[in-house]
């Protein structure tokens, strides 16, 4: 089933004329003749979890911000998808882009925000125009502006560019960049539906939990409940992407198995040459990486569905997580030591460099990674890293440090034996590939 | 000098009336982009002061925050700046391959640019396109699904000037 | 204020009252001693200043009366509020301990070994929290981090490579002076404190950044008398002033002074910023009126003259953690798929396509 690619194949449908005819913008309709409370309470019907990574029900969320007398609100759209492995949300921005206005004005008006916006990173450079262009043929049509529909409900819609931090993903640091600022997130609480941008009560929601908002208005909210698998409701994009056959975004039911989703026609075609699966990181870089083994039945030798209760199945030890959906595969002919080097690297360049624990530990890990890759590793690295992970967990400002241990943590849980052998065998390391002779056990090193 | 033309001013205001009175301030990183734009690619001292000016903040105010984002340059870069993706997803699709290539061919190293200022070799981290990669931004755009040939081409269209880096 | 109830707080087994609002910090400070977690960055004369360095984390082991349940993270002390009836754990935790000596050795891993020619020597934060939390030695291997150099001018002296980016000097030019001049700039392992273009700073109420800066790396550059604080005097001494309140503490030895601070609290503060003037001008004993020896309390350094030991890093890994790495196995004895020039995917192993498919059918 699909709720929100049902209509992405039909020619044109960015435009506003082409999205109309085929039953755009009923929802807005449907909505405005509804009092914010309900649509807030169709939503928390819905059951629907954020989809930026952290799965908080957005209904819940929406309930807490802070109704001061005279004081603005605003709806700030988090569209600053950094997460290496996710691309889903530009897909929704480039191809549905009424779709997604639709989420904006529908959430907009739940929250009582008059000027809403919409913070793109800064690398999405084109996507901008399309938005733009997009919110201007609405406001034709009478659905952004004064009063819309008669309703004396008033919306601004504002696209804002990044300049390129993975950081303003955050939702603190996002408001930070937002008012001109370094992305530095900032300390909690206050949180910001108490005091966010300026100051002002604030909601912010990822770009796919926003769009998804007029589909639930469409079916009702105990409809869209009833989709899904127990606390993972309606449907999810899935951005795919490494060693597949078809990598691209896909919008999957909560009851589709991990094997099918990687292996099926339908979906990600397999494994280009016949190669095997190694491991999967499934739910964008920061989740646990997991070797073909768990990835494919939980420990208690369930099938893994892909959905929130399934991945997290086992915790950390033996499970992963849902994520943002960025669904990476590695086949058996790559390194995770190199992958995991890769995206140390990567939370050492976005560190916003404020906390400690993150500023310095990121880039210790990131050397001693490179050092093993590179044939200069010792046994005792092992070690010394997993211990500085650990250190940084829990221990800073904002989840960037939780998302920059867990991706060394799992590896080395999993894939002990493979940073073991690259330290063991320096010059073999340079030319050949552990492969996925065999798997650590993991519930040995859980710790 | 520096110095927006009336249409660009005319732009800025329109940007700063998106923010709340008093909170000029939010334009600064939509104006940088601006600024990088029509004066070269990056934003010299000398700019970066006049965007202070026109935002009414203090000078290390834009300073800050030119230097966080990764996309503003404080340092003059080439015409062309291939920021190629270099993070795990592009990694496991050969991006290291394409980056080589890109080095030899061009004869420079990472961060560097060519001695006739066309080209400025930037690794990048995910763009957001790891489902089609590897892949670089060239201006406006990303190109996917690069291949040796592809990338050889990139660099033909460039030196002829017809290569789209801009909408 | 009167109606503010107050709150009753439990730290480390000691319990006090202290008004809805306070930081678990300075309840703490008010019970004293070794009760009161270490900072760093956090300084109670700067507004939002806390929060950066992590040195403070403890363990609420019980939220509130209301909501016992303990928080599940380690929190910053000086940016939590206290609750009525809540439970704190600071150096009774062996976690706090823990991520504290975690934040000592992070913060030590890029910084400078050079404590015996530096101006701080003695009156360093960093110093101080190395020998109550850190290890000995370190396991830090790689070069530490350098940076192009910044000029602030005649006055303040800045090395960078000694910064824990507490944010503290920003946060004071920021409060103090009307017209910000340096910040920090870059981002993660490479932000550095730095002013626009080098500018020099000169702000009359400027030179306060010295003092609240934790460790050398702002120091002052009209301190004739480097590197050893501990053979000067601190005098509490005053003047009249028209800038600033005048009350300053001079370090001087015979008739002449070799430097001008604020007067500092029992915690390290600033008790009044002073000005530019009384800081770097006043370099004769008779330009001021002597009160007091000041108390040296908690620079307990200064009367010890103690460094960190400057040991080499330890290569064998037993030695470091204490235990023998474990070795799962050797991998050419197990595996086919580390034979030289194997095709991998004609390995039985995990699922492919194949496998998928043939189960399809
Ligand atoms: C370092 C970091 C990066 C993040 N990046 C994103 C992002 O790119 N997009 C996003 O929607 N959420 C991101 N998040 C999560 C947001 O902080 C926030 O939880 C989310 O936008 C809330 O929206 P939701 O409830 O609709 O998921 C990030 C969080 C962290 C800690
Ligand atoms: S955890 Fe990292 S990114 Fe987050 S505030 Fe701290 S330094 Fe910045
Ligand atoms: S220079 Fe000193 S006061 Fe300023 S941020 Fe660095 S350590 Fe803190
Ligand atoms: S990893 Fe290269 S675009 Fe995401
Ligand atoms: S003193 Fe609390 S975090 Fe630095």
């Amino acid at each position: 089933m699909k709720l929100l690619l049902d209509k992405a194949h039909i020619e044109g449908i960015r435009y506003y004329d082409v999205w109309k005819k085929n039953g755009g913008y009923q929802s807005v309709e449907k909505a405005l003749k509804m009092a914010p409370e309900e649509i807030v309470e169709e939503v928390k019907k819905s059951g629907l979890r954020g989809r930026g990574g952290a799965g908080f029900p957005t209904g819940l969320k929406w309930s807490f911000i802070a109704k001061p007398e005279g004081v603005p609100r605003h709806l700030v759209c988090n569209a600053d998808e950094s997460e290496p492995g996710t691309f889903k949300d530009r897909y929704l921005m480039e191809f549905l882009p009424h779709l997604f206005i639709e989420g904006m004005i529908i959430s907009s008006y739940a929250l009582g925000s008059n000027t809403s916006y919409i913070y793109i990173r800064g690398e999405y450079a084109w996507i901008p125009d399309i938005l733009e262009q997009a919110i201007a043929e609405a406001k034709a049509a009478g659905y952004l502006g004064k009063n819309i529909l008669g309703s004396g409900f008033d919306l601004e819609i504002y696209v804002h560019r990044g300049a390129g931090a993975y950081i303003c993903g955050e939702e603190t640091a996002l408001i930070e960049s937002l008012e001109g600022k370094r992305g530095n997130p900032r300390i909690k609480p206050p949180f910001p539906a108490v005091q966010g941008a300026w100051m002002r009560p604030t909601v912010v929601n990822n770009v796919e939990t926003i769009a998804t908002v007029s589909p639930i208005i469409m079916i009702g909210g105990e409809e869209y409940g009833k989709i899904g698998v127990g606390k993972s409701t309606g449907t999810k994009l899935i951005s795919a992407c490494g060693n597949l056959n078809k990598p691209g975004v896909y919008e999957i039911p909560f009851d589709l198995s991990v094997e099918e989703f990687i292996f099926s026609d339908d979906w990600c075609g397999g494994i280009p040459k016949g190669k095997k699966l190694k491991a999967c990181i499934p739910g964008g870089s920061s989740v646990p990486i997991l070797p073909a083994n768990l990835l494919l039945k939980t420990a208690k030798g369930d099938t893994r569905l892909m959905n929130y209760e399934s991945l997290a199945d086992g915790g950390f030890a033996t499970g992963t997580a849902l994520g943002s959906g960025g669904f990476i595969v590695l086949d058996e002919d790559q390194c995770v030591v190199k992958h995991t080097y890769t995206l140390a690297r990567f939370y050492r360049h976005e560190s916003c460099g404020q906390c400690s624990p993150c500023r310095e530990g990121t880039g210790w890990m990131e050397k001693i990674l490179l050092a093993i890759e590179k044939g200069k590793g010792k046994l005792s690295d092992i070690d010394l890293l997993w211990d500085i992970q650990r250190r940084i967990e829990g221990n800073t400002i904002c989840p960037l440090g939780d998302a920059a241990a867990w991706p060394v943590a799992a590896a080395i849980r999993h894939f002990r034996d493979e940073f073991e052998w690259h330290i063991l065998n320096p010059d073999e390391a340079q030319t050949h590939n552990y492969g996925i002779a065999h798997y650590a056990d993991p519930l040995e090193i859980a710790v | 000098m520096v110095q927006f033309s009336e249409d660009k001013l005319k732009k800025v205001n329109e940007i700063i009336a998106r923010y709340p009175e008093g909170k000029q301030k939010s334009a600064l990183i939509p104006v940088l982009h601006l600024a990088q734009n029509e004066f070269g690619g990056w934003l010299s001292p000398e700019t970066m002061d006049y965007v202070a000016g026109l935002l009414n903040i203090l000078p290390v105010e834009v300073y800050e925050v030119a230097t966080f984002y990764s996309m503003l340059n404080i340092k003059p870069v080439g015409k062309y700046v291939l920021e190629v993706c270099q993070t795990g997803p592009c990694m496991l699709n050969g991006s290291d391959e394409i980056i080589q290539y890109i080095e030899d061919k061009l004869g420079i190293k990472p961060g560097e640019t060519t001695a006739d200022g066309l080209f400025t070799l930037k690794p990048a981290e995910c763009l957001g396109a790891c489902g089609y990669a590897p892949m670089m931004q060239l201006g406006k755009f990303y190109r996917e699904h690069l291949t040796k040939e592809k990338v050889d081409s990139l660099i033909e269209e460039c030196k002829a000037g017809t290569a789209k880096v801009d909408s | 204020m009167a109606d503010v109830p107050n709150f009753k707080v439990t730290i480390d087994n000691i319990t006090v009252e202290v008004p809805a609002g306070t930081t678990i910090l300075e309840a703490a400070r008010k019970i004293g001693g070794d009760i009161a977690p270490p900072t760093m960055c956090y300084y109670s004369k700067l507004k939002g200043s806390g929060g950066k360095c992590r040195t403070c984390l403890v363990e609420v082991s019980k939220g509130s009366e209301k909501d016992p349940r303990p928080m599940p993270k380690l929190m910053a002390s000086c940016r939590t509020t206290v609750m009525d009836g809540m439970e704190v754990k600071n150096i009774t935790s062996d976690r706090v301990k823990d991520a504290r000596a975690g934040v000592v050795e992070f913060l030590l891993i890029n910084h400078p070994l050079d404590c015996p020619i530096c101006d701080q020597a003695g009156e360093c934060k960093l110093q101080d929290l190395g020998y109550d939390h850190g290890k000995a030695g370190t396991r830090y291997e790689f070069q530490r981090r350098t940076f192009p150099k910044h000029n602030l001018g005649d006055k303040i002296q800045l090395h960078m490579t000694r910064c824990i980016l507490c944010y503290r000097c920003v946060m004071t030019a920021e409060q103090l002076t009307k017209k910000r001049e340096h910040g920090v700039v870059d981002r993660g392992d490479h932000a550095q404190i730095a002013s626009y273009l080098d500018q020099h700073l000169d702000n009359e109420f400027i030179g306060n950044i010295i003092d609240v800066c934790p460790v050398g790396a702002l120091t002052d550059r009209t301190f004739r008398f480097k590197n050893r604080v501990w053979f000067l005097k601190p005098l509490n001494a005053h003047r009249d002033c028209p800038t600033c309140s005048g009350k300053v503490t001079i370090w001087n030895r015979g008739d002449e002074v070799f430097r001008v601070t604020a007067r500092k609290d029992q915690w390290g503060e600033v008790e009044d910023w002073i000005c530019n003037e009384c800081r770097f001008e006043k370099k004769k004993t008779s330009d001021w009126v002597i009160e007091e020896v000041s108390p040296v309390s908690r620079h307990s350094v200064i009367n010890q003259n103690k460094y960190f030991n400057l040991d080499k890093p330890k290569e064998t890994i037993d030695e470091i953690i204490g235990k023998k790495p474990r070795l799962f196995l050797d991998i050419h004895n197990v595996s086919k798929v580390n034979e030289k020039n194997r095709d991998l995917s004609m390995i039985e192993g995990p699922a492919n396509s194949k496998d998928f498919k043939n189960k399809q059918q």
